[in-house]
């Protein structure tokens, strides 16, 4: 029987652990697994698994830099940087000087709290959004420069994610509008463009949109929300490139009655399993249902963990490796590492 | 912040005689948290959410089945702008009030207030509330509702 096994619970925050975010270049050729999570207590850890023991510690805390939750982390697709989030209205960027965490630069200019932030496939963009409803996105230069090369403006409301698609320069941005908004450089000249908007006219959401996740073909999103379903969206072309322009997104199937409180995260694996975390204290795995009779591929549970954790689930992350390991964050304060067992 | 109080003449009430009952100490007993928080200061008058019917014993409902607590509150006005204030005061009194894995929604009772949905929503974002309360002058306001006493 599929089972989700508790592998290790992490103490050492002091206050909740809003999100955590696995570095995409470890956990292969020897690499030991790494992970950053950042919490209320305004700081950001970095965890690794010892290759022999198999355990996971602490490796270093990233502290006295934001003055405020540290709400959001992302590594660069090269594993070099790490992008951190606040609610003090800033974006720090890390780099691993000889072991060592320093903060090598800070981004400004949203006017509250940042939610959230995330690195292009090819490290060359950056995006961050906050409760100020702007999405900005920054060029990154050499020698650790960001320069801002656009604010968007286009959500009614605070923006919660952000996230770019996994294999073109396409950007999605979720928001407590309830809406899931795309966004294209259109003229190639950072010009960029709200090109579509999923709202509730499009099958979309009716409360606030917390998370977004793409599969591994980027042909497919899902989205959670406060109005406690999953979504998953489809886009027309299989390939975006091929020189057709945008192609539109639309909505595939809803996924309704499998949590009763608010889903806060969402994470598409690799090999095709996406996993909520929600306010219900449960992470569910969900799969594609191939015995489905209807039109196209729709989604069946998995496996469920109820009481996965003692309090909600604020993010849910497969890791980068061989094996399938799911990391959780919770508001009690813990991280906890899983291994899905067939 | 506005320049006048929102509501200038509440209608004050008598606080209401405080019974003691015998319950099962396992489950959490709605009027023992009534109690916690009827004193609360409200954030524009020197007087309890309870004496300006803000709050009654109605105004909370458990399901220890589910872990569930629901508390609903009437703003003295229907464009009380000092709801999400409440909301939070009402978030900070009972933050280790109950076993962890309990739940807590907060709301406007039904059509006490001219824009329910959106209060309701702000009032039961958690991120919202988190920011909030790092808002030291919001924080302020909310100690000093919790922590005034001499009613």
């Amino acid at each position: 029987m599929t089972e989700l096994k508790e592998i290790q619970r992490l103490e050492g925050h002091t206050d909740r652990v809003w999100s955590l975010d696995w570095n995409p270049a470890t956990g292969h050729a020897g690499i030991p697994l790494v992970f950053a999570s950042c919490s209320g207590d305004k700081t950001v850890r970095i965890w690794e698994q010892n290759l022999s023991t198999r355990l996971w510690a602490c490796k270093a805390v990233l502290e006295e830099t934001h003055t405020r939750t540290v709400r959001s982390c992302a590594w660069s697709p090269s594993g070099k940087l790490l992008a951190t989030a606040s609610f003090d209205a800033t974006t720090a960027i890390w780099e691993n000087i000889g072991g060592d965490f320093e903060c090598v630069s800070t981004l400004e200019g949203h006017e509250n709290e940042v939610k959230s932030v995330c690195w292009n496939a090819s490290g060359t963009l950056l995006a961050t959004c906050s409760r100020d409803k702007s999405v900005w996105i920054w060029e990154v230069l050499p020698g650790n420069e960001f320069e801002c090369v656009s604010v968007l403006q286009g959500h009614a409301q605070d923006v919660k994610m952000v996230k770019w698609h996994p294999t073109e320069d396409i950007l999605f941005s979720c928001s407590y509008d309830n809406t899931v908004k795309v966004w294209a450089d259109e003229g190639d000249s950072d010009d960029w463009q709200c090109v579509q908007s999923l709202g509730e006219p499009n099958n979309g959401h009716t409360s606030t949109v917390w998370a977004i996740s793409f599969n591994a073909g980027g042909d497919k999103m899902v989205t959670c929300s406060d109005d406690l379903t999953l979504k998953v969206w489809e886009t027309e072309n299989k390939g975006m490139q091929s020189g057709g322009g945008f192609a539109p997104w639309r909505h595939l199937c809803t996924l309704t009655g499998y949590h009763d409180r608010t889903i806060f995260s969402v994470h598409w694996s690799r090999e095709g399993i996406f996993a909520s975390g929600a306010a219900d204290n449960s992470i569910r795995l969900f799969v594609d249902d191939n015995e489905s009779q209807v039109d196209g591929p729709l989604y069946k549970l998995l496996l469920k963990k109820e009481k996965a954790h003692d309090m909600d689930i604020n993010s849910v992350q497969w890791s980068p490796g061989e094996k399938p390991i799911l990391a959780s964050a919770s508001d009690d304060g813990t991280i906890k590492v899983w291994e899905l067992i067939p | 912040m506005t320049l006048g109080l929102i509501n200038a003449n509440p209608v004050v009430h008598a606080k209401k005689e405080r019974v003691s009952r015998s319950v099962d100490p396992l489950a959490v007993d709605p009027l023992e948290i009534y109690d916690f928080v009827r004193d609360i200061r409200d954030p524009e008058h020197p007087y309890s959410l309870e004496q300006l019917s803000v709050l009654s014993e109605e105004s909370i409902t458990v399901d220890d089945k589910l872990g569930r607590i629901l508390i609903t509150f009437t703003p003295t006005v229907q464009h009380c702008s000092m709801a999400t204030v409440i909301g939070l005061c009402l978030r900070v009194k009972l933050k280790h009030y109950f076993p962890p894995h309990y739940k807590v929604d907060i709301k406007v009772s039904p059509g006490s207030h001219a824009e329910e949905e959106s209060v309701n929503k702000q009032l039961n974002d958690k991120e919202r509330v988190a920011a909030a309360l790092e808002n030291p002058n919001l924080r302020q306001l909310v100690e000093e509702c919790l922590y005034s006493n001499e009613l």
